[in-house]
């Protein structure tokens, strides 16, 4: 595990660059009121299917973003709402899509699990665990065969470290010494599943240094630090340091989807986690070092929750796709197939 | 020119290698060793090893590279060594490759091409030998290619990497060694129909791939009864040319399907089903099936050979279904 910062450190840092630890508060809670809103649209029907929201984990994604540059790629997981938002696809654009319309991302045929964005280069949205992994080692070998220094950003949770893809991914990643940044959320389960019930080495960090690639446990509850090791990263991959994996040490609040009892985990172990719930602890902290007021608070959530209500509507007011469109995008439209 | 199969599909891969910058290779051992069926030989020394790549044995995790490398704004060409191998990446073909453009509503095509060896009859045995491409033909977002001849073996790649979307090429292990003549400026044919390979007025038999050379010496020895058979190439399996099929229909009033595949839930039964639901009344016989028997394909030669496919029984299929012969059984 990278050391966690001092507190000195910690002061120094937040006194150096208060914009950015701002910043990252305001992208997390981004995340956090457009999902909250997401499992209220759930519970009155108007989003269907399956839903897997990030609460609790949203330092991961807030500090990996803030790390890239505009023309790197994301390729994220059917719990991407949040990767997605922070990558910036607009929330107008996620919330339509959940609702099916065809102002969504993907015109209502992807859904909540398949989000996909050319523009911020965002390459899903991918419900087959571990499927993902194989598309950024080849996007990042795209890159190298082209000579463009552009890194891809891989997510996926600690379950995926099981499948066979995770390890083909990993081995031909630093085999080629391709530009992949592999980013584990490692929230501890799988849905059921606990870590120690899956994995016969549970140091996961361990586990990918196995493939000779630069690997660290990293706290994933603490954006700044998220932000920094993943900055630290990006950069190593970019000059051609080769692959590199952040193990992000996290935690999901809610429920594995929207059909999940909870039959595996303690209340307790729950709650012990949401004490350092990473909007909640960035604020404090802020607030105690004379970086945040009142005012602050007041006019980040009023933004926030302006563009989540704009969502809303957005979605709300879109119309569905003609069915006559249904065979539309099997292929091309410049193919015959 | 005379040439093989094989050469013709390494001229197919050089060709456009040197058309296209973007256009690479990779799979298991398609560079030092020259390719499992040596179609590769002698590429890697001309084209280098950034653009002949040997992957390690991971066929999920190269497939899913190519389409990420094809997302990416290259032409790759994905080589997996025999379709029986090909399922190890069946998630990468099925859930990504040809569900990426749909999922995306249509913003992220992948110009990939996935070449692979199928068929049986070089006793081989249960894993190494079965003919699974009518299963991938299933899948909408797919474009699938069964070339049979020289022709089509010099000139479907290049079509094929000209499609932005998935086309996977299915290269029979029994053809790769068929010489023959091929014109000096064969290139690049088209992939979206089916061809005559011989003309004939009593009977369609309808294949594709390996047992194209099998159905065209059935049909000869046919002739030699006075059966007069048109033979009609598939070609392309997804889509399929239904224009052509029901066409040959319309003119001989009867057809035999031959496939390699098993004959439950196979290709066959989908050419099968598409005449008799648009060409019934065109029809002079039931059309009639030549599959290989249900068994995983067995070791010993002559049980091979009563499983696959054959002269004798493509023979006997069409005599019956021109009603010169014994009926077949169940169509009495
Ligand atoms: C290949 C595959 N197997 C099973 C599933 C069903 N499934 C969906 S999510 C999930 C758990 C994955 O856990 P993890 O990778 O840790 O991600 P998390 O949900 O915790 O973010 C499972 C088993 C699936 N989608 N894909
Ligand atoms: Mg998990």
């Amino acid at each position: 595990m990278t050391p966690p910062m001092t507190a000195e450190e910690r002061t120094a840092l937040i006194a150096a660059r208060p914009d950015q630890a701002r910043g990252l508060l305001r992208q997390m809670l981004r995340v956090r009121r457009l999902e909250e809103r997401c499992v209220e649209l759930y519970s009155a029907s108007k989003i269907r299917g399956f839903l897997h929201v990030y609460i609790g984990e949203e330092a991961v994604a807030a500090g990996v973003m803030s790390a890239l540059r505009p023309d790197d790629a994301v390729v994220a997981t059917y719990r991407e709402h949040g990767h997605a938002l922070l990558r910036g696809v607009p929330a107008t654009a996620i919330m339509a899509e959940m609702f099916g319309h065809v102002e969504g991302c993907c015109r209502g045929r992807g859904g909540s699990m398949h989000l996909f964005d050319a523009d911020t280069r965002f390459y899903g949205g991918n419900a087959i665990v571990a499927g993902g992994l194989p598309l950024a080692v080849g996007l990042a070998l795209a890159d190298r065969m082209l000579g463009r220094d552009r890194v891809t950003a891989c997510f996926f949770g600690e379950g995926a470290m099981a499948e066979g893809e995770f390890h083909e991914s990993l081995n031909l990643a630093a085999l080629w010494d391709l530009p992949v940044l592999f980013c584990c959320e490692n929230n501890l389960y799988a849905m059921g599943t606990a870590l120690e019930r899956s994995e016969s080495q549970t140091d996961l960090a361990l586990k990918a240094a196995s493939y000779e690639v630069a690997s660290w446990a990293v706290d994933g509850m603490d954006v700044l630090a998220v932000e920094e090791s993943a900055r630290r990263a990006v950069e190593a991959v970019r000059s051609g340091g080769g692959p590199h994996f952040l193990e992000f040490r996290t935690y999901r609040f809610r429920a594995h989807s929207m059909f999940d009892p909870e039959r595996y985990r303690e209340k307790a172990e729950v709650e012990h986690w949401m004490e350092r719930d990473p909007i909640a602890s960035l604020r404090a902290e802020l607030e105690a070092s004379g970086h945040l007021d009142a005012d602050d608070w007041a006019s980040i959530t009023r933004e926030v929750d302006a563009e989540v209500d704009a969502a809303v509507e957005f979605a709300e007011s879109g119309t569905l796709e003609p069915v006559a469109d249904l065979a539309r995008h099997v292929r091309s439209e410049r193919s015959t197939a | 020119m005379k040439t093989t199969y094989r050469e013709a599909m390494r001229a197919a891969m050089r060709d456009a290698m040197q058309r296209d910058e973007r256009v690479f290779l990779m799979g298991e051992d398609v560079g030092r060793y020259g390719g499992g069926f040596a179609v590769s030989l002698g590429l890697l020394e001309e084209f280098g090893p950034q653009r002949v790549r040997d992957t390690p044995l991971s066929e999920a995790g190269f497939v899913g590279a190519g389409i990420g490398a094809a997302l990416g704004g290259m032409r790759p060409i994905v080589e997996v060594m025999t379709v029986n191998f090909s399922l190890l990446a069946l998630d990468q073909i099925v859930n990504n490759a040809a569900t990426l453009l749909h999922m995306s509503g249509g913003q992220f095509n992948v110009p990939l091409v996935i070449r692979m060896t199928t068929g049986g009859g070089r006793q081989l045995a249960a894993q190494h030998s079965h003919s699974l491409e009518g299963w991938l033909a299933h899948i909408p977002g797919l474009r699938i290619l069964a070339p049979a001849t020289l022709e089509d073996a010099r000139g479907m790649l290049w079509t094929a990497l000209e499609d932005p979307d998935p086309v996977l090429i299915f290269e029979h292990g029994s053809l790769y060694n068929v010489a023959g003549e091929l014109a000096d400026d064969a290139g690049p044919v088209d992939i979206d129909r089916a061809a005559v390979r011989r003309t004939g007025a009593d009977v369609s038999i309808i294949t594709y791939g390996g047992t194209l050379p099998m159905v065209l010496a059935a049909a000869d020895s046919l002739a030699a009864e006075g059966i007069d058979a048109e033979v009609v190439d598939l070609r392309t399996l997804r889509p399929l040319d239904d224009v052509a099929i029901l066409a040959t229909v319309a003119k001989t009033h009867r057809a035999v399907v031959v496939d390699e595949g098993w004959r439950s839930g196979s290709l066959s039964a989908e050419v099968s089903a598409r005449i008799t639901e648009s060409a019934f009344y065109d029809l002079d016989a039931p059309v009639a099936r030549v599959c290989s028997e249900e068994v995983p394909v067995p070791y010993a030669k002559h049980l091979e050979e009563a499983a696959l496919p054959s002269v004798a029984r493509v023979v006997s299929a069409t005599r019956a279904t021109v009603g010169a012969g014994e009926p077949v059984a169940g169509h009495a």
